[in-house]
């Protein structure tokens, strides 16, 4: 009865209501963590584990793959940021207003890359950017009289592919985020702004655009996050990790590549604490400038 | 007062109708653009396979070219149809218990974080976002190691049990928990409710919307998951869907016929179920706003 007590006190109940957080966190973040930065100062093969010091990450500095790995994904990461944040916000402004008719359809067929496995969209896009003449970007090519092109064998254009592909499945679920946000805003406020004879843009700049910002917050640090770990897409673009001259690689692709492929965990988890900081840079200096360490609730 | 009924007057306006065809003409040109690939590749699948390599995802509505004969094939009983299955019902079974658990978890999760002061709230709080911030594939190969030390290598626990304190899942039913009034907790502790009871029949009901909607997302998530149970999975017999859908990418096999119309087919129960639950994700995401 003592115990029952106990756990069915306001003092203790939280504490269990988060137990299986605490648990998962230490056994499925923590720890891996842990061995990760751990792993990366060892050379690791099937026989002996041996402490190498900072080779590896001296080894990855002058690796030229790894550096063109961190600069596609750097890029891809900005430009779905540019192209992933502001349109998807004007969509869900735009959805949210009493003009468009049949919101629900739209929102359903938005919604739908997102429910489609890479590995289904990797090959429908693979097929439209093929170098053939059938593929629905050398249509348009042609159609414009420029002839056709070899998509995914060129640097920029395979970037250009990857992006279509990221916009074509996250455009609409970032606009349902939006949207959600846009929901939460008190109409009353635009009644106010009315009153105050603000224009729509007016209104956009200074109640939307500032209610709207913990939303915003979110969708950038997943992008940032979704950006800068970016494989799958590549992986299924080109039916394999594989691309002509490394033109699809991304930072887990590399680490990838040498931890799974190669078998080279060491060197691997060198690449992936490269990419943590790198994430992690990016997301605080993200929060700081966005002012959400100053207001705790 | 005055205001609102200024609108309902401007809805009958020449100019609000012209805004409206554009408004929704936006949205019919964007959903064209979004929806061309799933319907190219729906009407490829009626196609031979080969064709598929030969002409790409051609819109070809002719009649005589198109034939089941693709689906009859998924569904002949064949080797081909029997792995293609067995691959669906692994990732079935995936996907209902991975969501089930990771649901009721990571809801009881938010709603101690949410509905108690207590000292570790906020830092636990910090380290749920903190989990959010670290890239999978940064712990990918430290837990794959992790999996195999504890034997859960190519199994469906290994698949699942790693994401089942899913941050994102908790940060939503956290800030759906936050817009619920506490005075519902108190009210039911004055009538003698205890914590878990609470917590089971008074607030969970009333995040049934946010089980919707994270349920689509665990769903979606869980269907199309490809890293992971790629690193996990082993046997042929065990993979996924998606994994086996992979396998049939080869560059000497000749299996686009399987492929085209297994992946359309594939699609098909995500999709269903986004159209049947679709109302309460938007009722999720809407319901954000307490009523007083």
């Amino acid at each position: 009865m003592k115990t029952k007590n106990f756990l069915y006190s306001q003092k203790v109940a939280p504490y269990v209501f988060v137990l299986p957080f605490i648990l998962s966190f230490v056994v499925f973040w923590i720890y891996p963590l842990i061995t990760a930065f751990t792993m990366s100062f060892q050379k690791i093969t099937p026989t002996a584990t041996d402490w190498v010091g900072i080779s590896n990450y001296a080894k990855l500095l002058k690796d030229k793959v790894f550096l063109l790995a961190v600069r596609n994904s750097a890029t891809y990461m900005f430009f779905t940021l540019v192209l992933l944040i502001p349109f998807p916000m004007i969509f869900a402004v735009l959805m949210d207003s009493h003009i468009v008719k049949g919101k629900g359809f739209w929102k359903a067929i938005l919604y739908m890359p997102a429910l489609t496995s890479v590995v289904i969209s990797g090959m429908l896009f693979r097929l439209m950017f093929t170098e053939y003449k059938t593929g629905q970007m050398n249509l348009i090519t042609q159609a414009l009289g420029l002839g056709t092109y070899k998509w995914l064998k060129n640097g920029w254009s395979g970037m250009l592919a990857l992006l279509v592909l990221a916009c074509w499945r996250w455009t609409g679920v970032n606009m349902l985020y939006f949207l959600s946000g846009l929901k939460s805003i008190d109409t009353a406020l635009y009644e106010a702004a009315d009153i105050d004879g603000a224009t729509p843009v007016q209104k956009f700049f200074y109640v939307t655009l500032p209610l709207l910002k913990p939303t915003t917050i979110y969708v950038l640090t997943i992008s940032v996050y979704a950006g800068l770990a970016m494989f799958l897409e590549s992986y299924m673009l080109w039916a394999g990790n594989a691309s002509p001259n490394n033109i699809g690689l991304t930072i887990v692709g590399y680490l990838y590549r040498r931890g799974i492929e190669k078998n080279d965990m060491g060197y691997a988890c060198a690449v992936g604490v490269v990419l943590l900081i790198v994430a992690l840079i990016i997301n605080f200096a993200q929060l700081i400038v966005n002012g959400t360490f100053k207001k705790e609730d | 007062m005055a205001k609102s009924k200024q609108y309902s007057d401007l809805s009958h306006t020449p100019s609000f109708i012209i805004r409206s065809i554009l408004g929704t003409g936006f949205f019919v040109v964007l959903c064209t653009i979004i929806a061309f690939p799933v319907l190219a590749g729906l009407l490829a699948s009626f196609r031979p396979g080969t064709e598929l390599i030969r002409r790409g995802l051609a819109i070809d509505l002719n009649p005589t070219t198109m034939s089941l004969s693709n689906y009859a094939y998924l569904f002949g009983g064949n080797e081909d149809s029997k792995k293609y299955f067995m691959w669906y019902k692994n990732s079935l079974l995936i996907t209902v218990v991975s969501v089930v658990l990771t649901l009721f978890i990571c809801y009881f999760v938010a709603y101690g974080l949410t509905m108690y002061d207590f000292r570790l709230k906020n830092l636990l709080f910090t380290l749920v976002i903190a989990t959010m911030m670290v890239p999978f594939e940064i712990l990918m190969l430290p837990m794959y190691k992790e999996v195999i030390a504890l034997h859960l290598i190519d199994t469906y626990a290994g698949v699942i049990i790693t994401g089942l304190c899913s941050a994102s899942t908790i940060f939503f039913f956290r800030q759906y928990l936050s817009g619920l009034p506490k005075e519902l907790l108190s009210a039911a502790r004055i009538d003698g409710a205890n914590e878990y009871y609470i917590s089971v029949r008074i607030i969970l009901p009333l995040a049934k919307p946010a089980f919707a909607s994270m349920g689509i997302l665990c769903a979606m998530g869980s269907w199309n998951a490809i890293l992971w149970p790629l690193l996990v999975l082993k046997g042929a017999e065990k993979f996924t869907l998606p994994i086996g859908l992979n396998t049939l990418l080869t560059p000497y096999g000749n299996n686009y016929d399987v492929l085209i119309a297994g992946s359309m087919f594939g699609i098909l129960p995500i999709f269903i179920l986004f159209l049947l639950f679709q109302r309460y994700i938007i009722d999720g995401m809407t319901a954000g706003a307490v009523k007083g």
